[in-house]
């Protein structure tokens, strides 16, 4: 019974490790942070005798700032968090922002406000697509929903950050973080796009090359408001990315991404027994939104309602999509709760009668 | 088609959350999808342990459900916890040294299987939950006993190996114990 491809059991964390070891990563900067302490315990282990630097930095403050430095430096960096050690960040992924540099970041989401719970939550959905941190700018965010895709997304978000030149994030949540499942790591080539930008020393051959967020003159920082926009521009255009269940014959459907993704597909299949014609769509990218495809379903169904783990926020994206098209209505659960799909399914009974 | 919802509660140290990797690992190496959601958080220190393991042959949708097809429970509280949300000709497999009050419902197949004693007799109570593991997949043989041991030679560090036999030899004495009970 040997396997003939590489695949193993693992925690979501672990497989977002693994991924990015084998994605040729240089540097992981971190601080241990309950539900994805797994990715610096498992670093540690592998790193020596493989590849790249994983340290344990004092802080998160420090860890993002080192991360900045790296990255500046050219080097394939990353680091991982979850709610409030993500909140302490906030400064420095503005920063990274504003200066273009390819990075890889992730937030664990768990319960909050506050200190909060250990538990997985999606209270962070604001935070991560409207701008955490201070000033115009857009992290392209990435939603896995299993344990493969928390290892797909390394690779995928490693290779967006550096064509963009942009951070890129993943947020997950504490149930994808811990809960282990069946994982296939492929063999693949690392590409590493040229960073002629990077501060790596100035040789003869050109120009210095400056990182600066500082661009005193606004007329200056406008021209570099202008030029991020444009970049943002292109990454809705190229980037949005989603998954439809059941939609095709769909009267109603259910908005939902990460873990809630999962338990709404278990509510579709419970729904279609009972004949409701129900359907799923899946934001894989949470930034840039699938606006237009939900525009457009708008016009084929009655109704829409979004399962979020978190008081209604995702469901603001829902509405600005289908533009009062149709009713969209919300369920979530919240402080590190998660809704069994029977209690989802009938919450979307109730939300039909009201259409 | 196999689409087995299994929750397995137990104190915190009966090997809980190993009995559901180990049924998860063979359910691998056997080529099928699973999914493993254990409850983390200041109770599993000292308090109430537990993990819904999922086996099937297709997309596991939901890892995280609230009624299951089998309950593989280690003490009383879990019993209480849990009994209600078996489904309906699902099973109860549960360990007989601990839980004192079973469940009596009519519409699920409830099995006493005393593993903490036959573990003693073996002169390791660690390998109690093996035992419950071999009772259930002799009732539901949703892995074999070889996809276990494979998995088991997978998860334990080469150093622990002269363990295996003894793993096995509780798999064995757990099936043994449920073609006792039925």
């Amino acid at each position: 019974m040997e396997l003939k491809e590489d695949i193993r059991l693992m925690k979501g964390n672990e497989a977002m490790a693994e991924a990015a070891i084998q994605a040729g990563m240089d540097a992981y900067f971190g601080y241990p942070i309950t539900p994805q302490s797994e990715v610096l315990e498992y670093l540690t282990r592998e790193v020596p005798n493989r590849t790249g630097i994983a340290l344990q930095a004092e802080s998160e403050v420090a860890a993002i700032n080192m991360v900045y430095g790296a990255a500046g430096a050219g080097a394939r960096v990353w680091t991982s968090s979850s709610s409030p050690g993500w909140s302490l960040m906030q400064e420095g992924v503005s920063y990274i922002a504003a200066a273009e540099l390819p990075c890889l970041l992730v937030n664990v989401n768990r319960g909050g406000p506050g200190l909060g719970t250990i538990q997985p939550s999606q209270g962070d959905y604001f935070q991560a697509t409207k701008g955490g941190g201070h000033g115009d700018y857009h992290l392209l965010v990435l939603a896995p929903n299993s344990v493969q895709e928390m290892a797909d997304f390394v690779f995928l978000g490693f290779e967006l950050a550096e064509k963009y030149r942009t951070p890129v994030m993943m947020l997950s949540d504490g149930a994808i973080g811990q809960m282990m499942e069946k994982v296939t790591f492929h063999k693949r080539e690392i590409v590493k796009s040229a960073k002629p930008w990077a501060t790596t020393g100035k040789t003869e051959d050109r120009e210095r090359n400056i990182i600066t967020t500082l661009f005193i003159q606004p007329e200056k920082m406008e021209i570099v408001n202008i030029h991020l926009n444009a970049k943002y521009e292109e990454i809705k255009k190229n980037e949005v990315r989603y998954e439809e269940i059941e939609t095709k014959d769909a009267e109603y459907l259910l908005v939902a991404y990460g873990l809630s993704a999962r338990i709404s597909h278990k509510v579709v299949i419970l729904a279609r027994e009972k004949g409701i014609k129900l359907g799923l769509l899946r934001p894989i990218t949470l930034w840039p939104y699938p606006s237009d495809v939900l525009f457009k379903l708008a016009d084929q169904v009655k109704g829409m309602m979004t399962v979020e783990l978190n008081a209604g926020q995702m469901v603001e994206d829902v509405r600005l999509a289908v533009n009062g098209k149709v009713k969209v209505g919300h369920y979530g659960r919240m402080g590190g709760i998660i809704p069994s799909p029977e209690e989802v399914e009938e919450n979307l009974e109730k939300f039909i009668k009201t259409l | 088609m196999l689409n087995e919802e299994i929750i397995i509660a137990g104190f915190g140290g009966q090997g809980v959350l190993s009995m559901g990797q180990t049924l998860g690992y063979a359910a691998m190496v056997e080529g099928k999808n699973v999914s493993w959601m254990p409850s983390y958080g200041p109770e599993m220190r000292g308090g109430t342990a537990n993990c819904i393991t999922i086996v099937s042959d297709s997309t596991i949708s939901s890892p995280i459900v609230s009624r299951f097809d089998t309950g593989i429970l280690l003490n009383q509280p879990s019993m209480e916890k849990f009994e209600s949300r078996i489904k309906p000709g699902g099973i109860i497999v549960y360990e007989s040294t601990n839980i004192l009050h079973a469940s009596d419902r009519k519409d699920i197949g409830v099995y006493a299987i005393p593993a903490s004693d036959e573990a003693n007799k073996l002169h390791n109570i660690k390998i109690a939950n093996m035992i419950l593991l071999g009772a259930f997949l002799e009732k539901k043989p949703v892995v074999s006993i070889e996809g276990v041991m494979e998995a088991l030679k997978k998860v334990l560090p080469e150093r622990y190996h002269n363990l295996l036999p003894i793993n096995r030899q509780a798999l064995e004495v757990g099936a043994e114990l449920m073609r006792k009970a039925q």
